[in-house]
């Protein structure tokens, strides 16, 4: 295994200039789908991150119960405690008698979309960034490449703090926080690439032929640096996750009634001594679905690496 | 190299400048009049006029900015709402618990990363190398505040042999410590497996092997030296990610740092301690990395800085 730092940068730099522009795109995609399935970590992750979506999705139908409703006469009770006849309630109940598992099911649509929006937003805007001032450079790479040095010498939690100490929690500041975080791994990662793929001969001969920057930078830049950004995205959704459920512990997440793992494990965390499953399942939930997508990612980068070896 | 200083230097101040004026902007962009708040809701719109022409917040903004700036520079970073006394102070009692407990899971987290990525590179298909891939895994899916609250729960609660909050005794370090520590030094043991690996396919390596040397003397004379230097690079960034995750640990374990105190005042609305206990983390940070960069030019001649 290899840090994800020195793998990044290595095929952010060397790999992609070795690539053939973009001939048998469909054949190697499918020998990737394929590596991936058989690569036993990878299958793992995308059964995880499969499960985790469809979970999601069809919360509403899935769930035992409504994770809003409150029995008080069932709080804090263990897993398995039966609710109503012919009904368990399989993690437990909380501190206002919710159905633990329903809460989870739930749960994971805010981790989920918070965690894809992020990447979405901060992959598109980064990769955009990163395209311009690697093809531009001049004073517009310099200026984008300070602003990213100073942003990765603020840690992220604090900038956190600072946005939603002053505006206040929500999702969409949820979503903004995390998605400046992340723009700076993609925009760094595009523009080593994009320096060396604007070395190769193809995009020589696309600017003799007279072709526009914004033609030369879509049609011929931006397919060269799409593994790599799979890759960064894949690994940068688990971040996201993460970073997610640590605001949402921290009381800077999602605001109350909506349920988020985060949020439930800060419940949790009150009545540990008496109640270790409310703690405990979202925590695994986190868990779970983090490990889920690190592998995939992992699996993602060597089949990608391997391919062009 | 002293150019490399000074211009190492020089961007140190400037990233604590940027910091400071976007702490700045967000703050005066946000919602509601800090008089309002301070005076609270009972006070008359002559009173809060006149605390906001006593706090400047008549002036225009530029000039805010400088009156920001100069009491900044004098250490006056407001009053704290919830507690009525000047705010930055208060943050500087928190500072020392901040930075033990991040030094402390700093130390241990190289502690158990050296001999972990070590064997797996060494040995890797004995059980330890097992053991190493797991934990790898696993410590970097893990949220720092969950492990935390399953180690409370294992050893607080149920065990009851070490306590799950507070500090003053070692004991209550232990457990904060090792929440914050692993999944830094998970990523550790992976680039000390990784160059490791790569060194000890190196001929000098074998030429060692060959004439007999001891494998421990060949670990530690030979392959780590080589392999060492990324290794430094990461666990001086390192040392500024503590800063931040403890923010998280903190909070778990009521530790009373910086982290813990902001964390609070956020709920509080307690805005100037907000600005004040981001500028005071933001500024320990880049004054550490500044030092862990300094501190490299000496551990690695070979590099010529410019």
């Amino acid at each position: 295994m290899q840090s994800p730092m020195d793998t990044r940068h290595r095929h952010a730099t060397t790999e992609i200039a070795a690539e053939a522009p973009r001939e048998a795109a469909a054949g190697s995609r499918l020998s990737l789908w394929a590596k991936l399935v058989r690569d036993r970590r990878s299958l793992f992750g995308l059964s995880v991150l499969v499960l985790m979506l469809i979970m999601s999705l069809a919360a509403p139908w899935i769930s035992p119960f409504d994770p809003a409703e409150q029995r008080l006469l069932l709080r804090l009770r263990g897993p398995l405690v039966q609710a109503e006849p012919g009904l368990r309630c399989w993690l437990g109940t909380d501190q206002v008698g919710r159905d633990n598992l329903s809460r989870i099911i739930y749960g994971g649509r805010i981790s989920i979309f918070v965690g894809v929006a992020a990447v979405l937003i901060g992959g598109s805007v980064g990769v955009l960034l990163g395209l311009i001032s690697g093809y531009f450079g001049g004073r517009l790479d310099s200026i984008l490449m300070r602003t990213a040095d100073v942003q990765l010498s603020f840690p992220f939690i604090l900038l956190a703090i600072t946005i939603i100490g002053a505006f206040g929690a929500g999702i969409v500041k949820l979503v903004i926080v995390l998605a400046i975080s992340g723009w700076v791994v993609y925009a760094r990662t595009v523009r080593g690439a994009v320096l060396s793929v604007k070395q190769e001969q193809f995009v020589e001969a696309a600017v003799a032929l007279g072709a526009i920057d914004w033609r030369i930078v879509l049609r011929h830049l931006l397919p060269n640096v799409v593994s790599p950004v799979i890759v960064i995205a894949t690994t940068q959704t688990a971040t996201m996750i993460l970073l997610e459920s640590a605001l949402s512990f921290l009381g800077m997440g999602v605001p109350a009634p909506t349920p988020s793992w985060g949020r439930m494990l800060s419940d949790g965390r009150e009545y540990l001594s008496t109640a270790w499953w409310i703690a405990t399942f979202p925590g695994l939930a986190i868990f779970v679905t983090v490990l889920g997508i690190n592998l995939l990612g992992d699996g993602l980068n060597d089949a990608i690496l391997s391919r062009r070896r | 190299m002293g150019r490399y200083l000074v211009g190492r230097l020089g961007q140190a101040l400037l990233v604590v400048l940027a910091i400071t004026t976007i702490v700045f902007f967000v703050l005066r962009l946000a919602p509601g009049d800090p008089a309002r708040i301070l005076l609270g809701d009972l006070a008359t719109e002559e009173e809060v006029h006149a605390l906001r022409v006593q706090m400047g917040l008549e002036e225009p903004l530029y000039v805010q900015y400088a009156i920001f700036i100069r009491n900044l520079l004098q250490g006056n970073l407001g009053k704290s709402i919830a507690f009525r006394t000047p705010a930055f102070p208060l943050v500087l009692e928190r500072l020392p618990a901040t930075i033990e407990l991040s030094l402390v899971a700093w130390v241990l987290a190289i502690v158990i990363a050296f001999p972990l990525g070590i064997v797996a590179a060494v040995r890797p298909r004995s059980p330890a190398a097992f053991f190493y891939t797991v934990f790898t895994a696993g410590a970097q899916a893990m949220p720092s505040f969950w492990l935390g609250i399953m180690l409370m729960l294992a050893f607080a609660a149920w065990l009851q042999i070490l306590p799950g909050s507070g500090r003053g005794t070692p004991q209550q370090m232990v457990l904060p410590a090792l929440a914050l520590a692993l999944n830094p030094a998970a990523i550790l043991a992976r680039l000390i497996r990784a160059g490791m690996v790569d060194v000890m396919e190196k001929d000098y390596i074998r030429t060692a092997l060959a004439k007999g040397l001891g494998e421990a003397i060949i670990i530690v004379r030979h392959a780590l030296k080589n392999m060492l230097i990324p290794v430094v690079t990461l666990m001086g960034l390192q040392l500024g990610v503590f800063l931040g995750g403890a923010v998280v640990t903190e909070t778990v374990f009521a530790w009373p740092g910086v982290g813990r105190l902001a964390i609070v005042a956020i709920g509080g609305r307690d805005y100037p301690m907000v600005q004040s206990a981001v500028l005071v983390l933001a500024f320990v940070f880049t004054l550490v990395n500044l030092l862990v960069d300094i501190a490299y030019m000496f551990l690695d001649p070979r590099i010529r800085y410019t």
